[in-house]
C-alpha cells in the first residue's frame, strides 16, 4: 500500500534550504484558548513533531470572525488551520497531526489492532473525563460525591490500562497520553474542591503524569496547575450564584 | 473450523451495520453471533468489560470495540478490496469530523424526537435533526466532488457512519408521517440513500423499516413504562 502523503519528503534526500521553503509555505495556526485541556492536546502534539505555528488565543465571550468562519458547526477551539484549512475537533487534529507529519516521531502504533486499543481508550478519555471532571470541580454536595467516586474509577480504570508502561505509548507519547495529560492541570482544582487526594487514590496515574511532565513538549504546553484552579474555581462559584440566584 | 473473525451484534443496531458492512467491503468472513442483550452474553461481557456494548468485533479472539473503531481497524488489517478511509489526511480529517457530528450531536438529537414529552419538544428536536440534515448535504456536496458517495466513486468512511442510521431515520418518518430526507429539501442525501441502501455491501443488513418499527414500537413502549415508574 503506497503512502500518497502529499507533504512527506524522505528527510535525507532534501537540503536545508529546500526543506525551510518548503516548510514557510505549509503555515500552520492554532486558535486556541489558554485553559483549554483540547487545545493543549493540540499544542502537546504540534510540540511532539517540532511544528512552527502561530498561536492565536481566542476571546471565547467574543469569537473571532475567524473562528467563526473555520468552525461555523462548533463554534469552538482547538482548530488548526493548515494552508488555510481548518480541521477542528481536537484528537481529529492530533491524528492529522500524525499523519502529515510523518518524518517524525509517531503518536499512533504501527499495528492495527494497538491502533484499534489506542483509539479506544483516546475515545473513553474523550467520553469521560472532561463531563465527570467538571462536575468535580462545578458541583457540590451529592452530585460533587458521586462524580467524586466515578472518577476515581475511571483513573483507576486508566492505571490498569497503564500497567507498568512508561507512558501509555510505551517510551514514548502516544494519542491516549496526548488525550489525557492536560487533565493534570485539573488535579488541583479536583483535589481542593472535591477534598480528596489523587495521589493517594491513583498513585501510577501521577506518577505517569509526572514522567509526562518531564518532557519540555507536554510542561512547555500545559498552564501552571494553581492558574487553572483560580480560573475554575471562577466558574465554580459562578456556577452555584447561577444555580442559587 | 471456527472462523478467524467474529462479529458480536443485534440486526436493529446501526452501529453492528457499520462492521458488518466494513467486512463486507473487504471481502472478509466472519460469524455474525446474534446477541440478545437481555441479559448480556458472557463472551460480551469478557469482549467489552468497559462499555458492555455491541457492536465488538473479535479477530483471533481479540476484541475490538466501537463501530467506528472497528471500522477503522477493518480497513486497516484487511488488505483486500478498496480503502475505507481516503489517504489524503485532510479528506480522512473532514470525514472523521462528520462522522463524529453524526454520533455526538446529530443523532443524540434524533432520539431525543422519540422521546419527546411533549409535541414542543418533539417540534423543536425535528427542527434540529432537520437542521443537522441540511448541513450534511452541504457535506455531501463538498465530499464527494460530484461522485456517488461521500467516498467518492465508492462507499467509504462518512458514507458507512450516516447510511447506517437510513433505517431508523426511515421509521421516523414512518411513525411521524414527514419526511426528513426530502426530494425537495436534501435532494443530493435523499439520491445518495437510496443508492448506499441498494449497494451490495449494505441490502443485507439494512433492516426492513417494518420489520425495524415493530421493533422500535417495542422499544418506546418499555421506555414509557420506565419513564411512567
Amino acid at each position: 500500500m503506497t503512502n500518497d502523503h502529499q507533504h512527506f519528503i524522505p528527510f535525507p534526500s532534501k537540503t536545508e534550504t529546500e526543506l525551510r521553503v518548503i516548510k514557510m509555505g505549509e503555515e500552520v495556526i492554532l486558535l486556541d484558548f489558554w485553559s483549554s485541556p483540547f487545545g493543549m492536546r493540540v499544542r502537546i502534539a504540534l510540540a511532539e513533531k517540532g511544528i512552527d505555528y502561530e498561536e492565536r488565543e481566542e476571546n471565547l465571550n467574543n469569537k473571532s470572525s475567524l473562528l467563526l468562519k473555520m468552525n461555523p458547526i462548533h463554534k469552538q477551539i482547538p482548530v488548526l488551520i493548515h494552508k488555510g484549512r481548518p480541521i477542528c475537533e481536537s484528537m481529529i487534529i492530533v491524528q492529522y497531526i500524525d499523519e502529515v507529519w510523518q518524518n517524525k516521531v509517531s503518536l499512533m502504533p504501527s499495528d492495527p489492532y494497538d491502533k484499534a486499543i489506542a483509539r479506544f481508550w483516546a475515545d473513553y478519555i474523550d467520553k469521560k473525563i472532561y463531563s465527570i471532571g467538571k462536575l468535580v470541580w462545578v458541583s457540590e454536595g451529592e452530585v460533587q460525591e458521586a462524580a467524586k467516586k466515578e472518577l476515581v474509577e475511571c483513573f483507576k480504570l486508566l492505571e490498569k490500562e497503564l500497567g507498568d508502561k512508561h507512558f501509555f505509548g510505551g517510551q514514548n507519547l502516544n494519542i491516549v497520553d496526548v488525550a489525557l495529560i492536560p487533565f493534570y492541570t485539573w488535579f488541583y482544582a479536583l483535589e481542593t474542591c472535591g477534598n480528596f487526594s489523587i495521589v493517594e487514590e491513583c498513585p501510577h496515574l501521577v506518577g505517569w503524569a509526572k514522567r509526562c511532565m518531564d518532557k519540555q513538549t507536554v510542561s512547555n504546553s500545559l498552564p501552571d496547575q494553581y492558574k487553572i484552579y483560580t480560573h475554575l474555581l471562577e466558574l465554580r462559584n459562578q456556577h452555584l450564584a447561577h444555580l442559587k440566584g | 473450523m471456527a472462523k478467524e473473525v467474529k462479529v458480536l451484534g443485534k440486526w436493529p443496531s446501526p452501529f453492528v451495520m457499520r462492521a458488518r458492512i466494513a467486512l463486507h467491503l473487504k471481502s472478509v468472513d466472519y460469524e455474525f453471533i446474534e446477541e440478545s442483550m437481555q441479559p448480556k452474553s458472557e463472551l460480551l461481557l469478557k469482549s467489552n468489560p468497559v462499555h458492555k456494548k455491541i457492536p465488538v468485533l473479535l479477530h483471533h479472539e481479540k476484541p475490538i470495540c466501537e463501530s467506528l473503531i472497528i471500522v477503522q481497524y477493518v480497513d486497516e488489517a484487511f488488505s483486500t478490496g478498496s480503502s475505507i478511509l481516503p489517504s489524503n489526511p485532510y479528506d480522512r480529517a473532514i470525514q472523521r469530523f462528520w462522522a463524529a457530528y453524526l454520533d455526538d450531536k446529530w443523532f443524540p438529537a434524533f432520539q431525543g424526537v422519540s422521546r419527546a414529552p411533549n409535541e414542543e419538544a418533539k417540534a423543536k428536536g425535528l427542527e434540529q435533526v432537520r437542521e443537522g440534515l441540511s448541513l450534511l448535504e452541504d457535506a455531501f456536496d463538498k465530499c464527494s466532488n460530484g461522485k456517488p458517495f461521500f467516498g467518492g466513486d465508492k462507499i467509504g468512511y462518512l458514507d458507512i457512519a450516516f447510511g447506517s442510521y437510513l433505517g431508523w431515520v426511515r421509521v421516523s418518518e414512518k411513525m411521524n408521517n414527514i419526511e426528513l430526507i426530502s426530494k425537495d429539501k436534501t435532494p443530493k442525501l435523499h439520491a445518495w440513500a437510496e443508492r448506499f441502501s441498494a449497494n451490495d455491501a449494505v441490502k443485507d443488513y439494512m433492516p426492513e423499516t417494518e420489520k425495524l418499527m415493530g421493533f422500535a414500537k417495542m422499544l418506546m413502549a418499555k421506555y414509557q413504562a420506565a419513564a411512567s415508574t
